[in-house]
């Protein structure tokens, strides 16, 4: 029977060292910010302090330095990550190109392509959205109906369908979709293509999608006969699928997939500081015991990313474990301190209870439901 | 894994193949000492691995899970955590299984005798040897003593593994010393926990890999249980469960090599006797009825499971000592105490 191997490493010296800049760094940018705006995690947006990042080299860090990366180590770039998240800094801007898009380009894109691209997303200036879920296609990515036709006169592929939950696609320069070449209706898997998408292309339509909170931070995206040049394409024809695979497996194994709710936990140690109760030390101390353990998941995680190998089962694993634990965060302070959770209210504690009891539903659905994350590991498992 | 693990790993497994029977587990659940087993263990250089200058606790966990999982009914992690406090007080070990006591009755009294009682002792009825921790105003000493010192009430854990009340009342103390292993605000319990979370993790990987056997031949609806969606989730969650335990608890091990490893140590307890609960509750959940039988070897596990979880402390136990120290520090410091471990 196949075994998940979460073996222990150690994280190297350079990587403490980095610890230390980016803590001074964030006591110095993030001095007066509330915890209410840090309890967005890696969803909050802003351009200025993405910039501020990129000009630290802190985006695309691992990355080759001829497309402007450092060329620093995974566990490097762990530490950097696990330290913004924990501080709540809002990254939300750059994540999603420093965590897939660039280097899904890095591994498949043209030469050209990398040239015109990584360098702006190193300086955070060049954002990224995913177009993978469409409203008929969520778990089933395969079923999408996003369509491509060549166009022989313009070297072009014209495109047509919508993309759903598409986040901050309002905000961002472009999108890496997922879209159906050929109309066999048994080529499942083998029409797929990506594309790099310049969203400002004519043809594009992008409309707010409210969520049940209120925000619009996920957008719909209409294709009407937008023209996409060849040159836009990335990898073969056909490679679509496994190319999201890979990438997939890069958006589930990182840090982000525990800390979400890390603010609440730091809210409710402030309380435990003050209060004599049995019951809120055992649930801190549990929840400790639990981010400690994550943590030393992920940090196996980021090892096996810096020796090369094929972390994806592992990342399912630790993507289900992490987004269960951050999910419960906030029925466990509900449990133990019975507070209304009210964004208007003027402590801080409820404002943040109020933010992540409303969005905690959606941390076992993005980047792939735990429905898929078990199924994944089912397979792992020879199950399937 | 390094090699010298899985040569490790590959040893023990053959060995308890040989020696570890259907009828041999049965014998111990009446009472039966092991002996033939705990012979081979100990011609093997299986039952002191911590007795070295040099050796390791990340050597040693790999025999506390194979053993663990492997439901042996004998007193390895035991006398290896006797051996390893022997040595740090500058003791001789004696040959044969060595139980461990504490109890904060026990005393040591003029004239190097001990006195007072200690409960749950493992094997204490079966360990010719104990090692009892004896705290007083001049810090923790060790002292051993033999069981047969001892006044001893038998006792069992769920899984029928003898837990013996011995009463020391002035026994002749064969050795003692103070021992600086253990230091401040560390114990025999906090061993005991490490141990014990390494002895959770086999029987976890055990149940895990049983559970995924089982799914695999058991046919209901005419198609085998693993095809179902409802009992591929159930397995995702085991064996996610069982890397969360095997992951806590080797950083734990690799903690008590360095030293100060009380906050690895209690989260090693704490996150695997969670999962032993929740993956003995899925592995009897897929089982069914059979898997409630006596007859199947599933219970051999499951009840060494909810008894280990338990012994050196529970969740709650070790929850609560870590839930001090956190709100003790602050909320300001919470995540550069996670990150300095």
């Amino acid at each position: 029977m196949p075994q998940f191997q979460f073996d222990h490493h150690d994280l190297p010296p350079a990587a403490e060292a980095l610890r230390g800049e980016v803590r001074a760094f964030l006591a110095e940018h993030l001095a007066d910010y509330p915890p209410a705006l840090r309890a967005h995690s890696w969803t909050g947006f802003d351009a200025e302090f993405s910039r501020k990042l990129g000009a630290r080299g802190w985006i695309g860090m691992t990355w080759p330095k001829e497309h402007g990366g450092g060329e620093r180590t995974a566990f490097e770039r762990y530490v950097l990550l696990e330290e913004l998240l924990a501080a709540g800094a809002p990254v939300g801007a750059h994540w999603i190109s420093d965590r897939q898009s660039g280097p899904l380009l890095l591994r498949y894109g043209t030469d050209e392509q990398r040239q015109k691209i990584l360098p702006a997303i190193v300086r955070g200036k060049c954002f990224f959205c995913i177009g993978m879920s469409e409203p008929d296609s969520g778990s089933d990515l395969a079923s999408i109906r996003t369509r491509g036709e060549w166009s022989e006169g313009d070297s072009s592929w014209v495109l047509n369908g919508t993309k759903v939950w598409t986040t901050h696609a309002h905000s961002c320069h472009y999108m890496v979709a997922l879209v159906r070449i050929g109309t066999d209706p048994k080529e499942r898997h083998e029409g797929l293509t990506q594309f790099l998408i310049d969203l400002s292309t004519p043809g594009i339509g992008i409309r707010p999608i409210k969520d049940l909170a209120g925000g619009e931070h996920f957008d719909e995206v209409v294709f009407e006969n937008a023209v996409i040049p060849d040159s836009m394409r990335i990898g073969e024809v056909g490679a679509g699928w496994q190319q999201v695979m890979a990438e997939l497996a890069f958006e589930r194994s990182g840090p982000e997939r525990y800390l979400s709710s890390f603010e609440l936990i730091r809210q409710l140690v402030r309380v435990s500081e003050k209060r004599d109760s049995e019951r809120l030390r055992v649930a801190v101390g549990r929840l400790v015991a639990h981010i400690a353990t994550l943590r030393r998941m992920s940090i196996s995680i980021a090892g096996m990313l810096e020796e090369g190998l094929d972390p994806a089962l592992e990342a399912s694993v630790l993507k289900d474990l992490g987004t269960t634990f951050e999910q419960e965060i906030p029925e466990i302070v509900h449990e133990l301190l019975g507070l209304e959770p009210s964004a208007d209210s003027g402590d801080e504690i409820h404002q943040v209870l109020a933010y992540l009891m409303q969005h905690a539903p959606s941390f076992s659905l993005r980047g792939g439901t735990r429905e898929i994350l078990r199924g994944i590991i089912a397979r792992g498992l020879g199950l399937r | 894994m390094n090699e010298q693990h899985e040569l490790l790993r590959e040893t023990l497994e053959r060995l308890f193949a040989d020696h570890l029977t259907r009828e041999v587990m049965e014998a111990a659940e009446q009472g039966e000492w092991p002996a033939a087993l705990w012979k081979e263990l100990e011609e093997n250089g299986l039952t002191q691995p911590l007795l070295d200058e040099d050796s390791s606790f990340d050597d040693a966990r790999v025999i506390f899970e194979v053993a663990g999982g492997r439901a042996a009914p004998v007193p390895l992690a035991e006398t290896a955590l006797a051996g390893w406090l022997l040595r740090g007080a500058g003791l001789d070990a004696p040959d044969g299984p060595i139980s461990l006591a504490s109890g904060e009755s026990l005393t040591l009294t003029e004239g190097g005798r001990l006195s007072g009682s200690a409960e749950r002792v493992p094997w204490g009825r079966n360990a010719p040897h104990v090692v009892a921790e004896v705290r007083g105003e001049d810090g923790v000493r060790i002292a051993l003593v033999e069981s047969g010192a001892a006044d001893c009430a038998a006792g069992t854990n769920l899984a029928l593994e003898p837990r013996d009340t011995l009463r020391f009342d002035r026994a002749t103390v064969l050795a003692c010393a103070p021992i600086a292993l253990l230091q401040e605000g560390e114990s025999l319990r906090l061993y005991g926990a490490l141990v014990r979370s390494a002895q959770i993790v086999g029987g976890l990987d055990y149940l895990l890999a049983e559970s995924v056997r089982f799914v695999g031949d058991r046919v209901q609806f005419g198609r085998p249980l693993a095809k179902f969606q409802a009992i591929q989730h159930m397995l995702a969650v085991l064996a996610s469960e069982t890397a969360a335990a095997g992951a806590a608890t080797q950083a734990a091990f690799l903690a008590a090599d360095r030293g100060n490893a009380a906050f690895e140590i209690a989260a090693a307890k704490i996150r695997s006797g969670e999962a032993a609960g929740e993956a003995a509750r899925i592995a009897h959940q897929v089982h069914g009825a059979i898997g409630f039988t006596y007859e199947h070897a599933l219970h051999f596990a499951t009840r060494r499971l909810w008894s280990w979880r338990a012994e050196f402390g529970a969740e709650a136990f070790w929850a609560e000592t870590l839930g001090v120290a956190v709100a003790a520090r602050g909320a300001d410091a919470l995540w550069s105490d996670l990150t300095a471990r």
